[in-house]
């Protein structure tokens, strides 16, 4: 009986010790901002811990859906006020303003320029890259619903959820990033 | 098995360990990888990658700009 308290024991820290060490296997990143330097950052960390071999999860949410959205978008089906921000909202990766030295749109043109001379990987490929490595990124639907995003306004391949999906994902990681 | 050679030179970070990653996934443990790469974030990144991944860094060296990394697949 005592051998049999002891064996369950064992078992119960042994599962507990798999929980702690399957955290360190994960990372979770919540992406709201959609300018495309701090989205740029978002990828090439969720593309280095893919590299690493951990599980990655990008919950994205308000202004980080810019860079989900397929090039294609369009208005039909919407309101006034989601076709405003329809029209006025960038759409996808190539489109995205910089957080600083913007310049009217003429500062995201400048980094791309000065980021193909360093040979720096483009957002949209870097994007690609995480996808193909296993990339799980969620959409926030009550920010889609606030903007009159529809699913099929983004990018293939993206699941949906809320708050409660992100906030699981980040108890079971060991770290979360807010960009 | 004889030392596999890749060659990242010109290429800017994350790409050298996202194809460091991708040459080491697909080889068998204990192969052994020399990586050359330009960037001057590639020392201090391939060493952080080994520590996390658990693949061996047998030597890290440079001639010039060029970081050289011996890696032994896990």
């Amino acid at each position: 009986m005592e051998n049999q308290e002891l064996a369950n024991t064992v078992q119960e820290l042994q599962n507990r010790v798999d929980k702690l060490e399957a955290k360190n296997s994960r990372l979770t990143i919540v992406l709201f901002s959609g300018e495309f330097d701090k989205v740029m950052a978002a990828f090439i960390i969720a593309n280095g811990a893919l590299a690493m071999g951990k599980e990655v999860t990008m919950f994205v949410t308000f202004w980080g859906l810019d860079a989900l959205k397929k090039p294609t978008m369009g208005t039909a089906g919407k309101n006034i006020l989601e076709k405003m921000v329809t029209i006025m909202r960038p759409k996808g990766p190539a489109k995205l303003p910089t957080s600083k030295m913007n310049f009217g749109g003429i500062g995201p043109k400048l980094f791309h320029y000065m980021m193909g001379k360093k040979n720096v990987e483009s957002l949209s490929s870097l994007i690609e890259m995480a996808r193909e490595f296993g990339l799980r990124i969620v959409a926030c639907q009550m920010s889609m619903d606030v903007m009159g995003i529809k699913q099929e306004d983004l990018i293939d391949g993206v699941e949906f959820g809320g708050v409660a999906l992100m906030l699981g994902e980040s108890y079971a990681s060991n770290t979360t990033l807010f960009v | 098995m004889a030392t596999q050679k890749l060659d990242f030179k010109g290429m800017s970070c994350p790409m050298p360990i996202m194809k460091t990653a991708i040459a080491l996934k697909k080889a068998a443990s204990g192969d052994v990888f020399e990586v050359v790469c330009d960037d001057a974030g590639f020392e201090p990144d391939v060493a952080a990658w080994c520590k996390e991944t658990g693949n061996i860094l047998n030597s890290v060296s440079k001639a010039g700009k060029d970081i050289t990394a011996v890696i032994t697949k896990k």
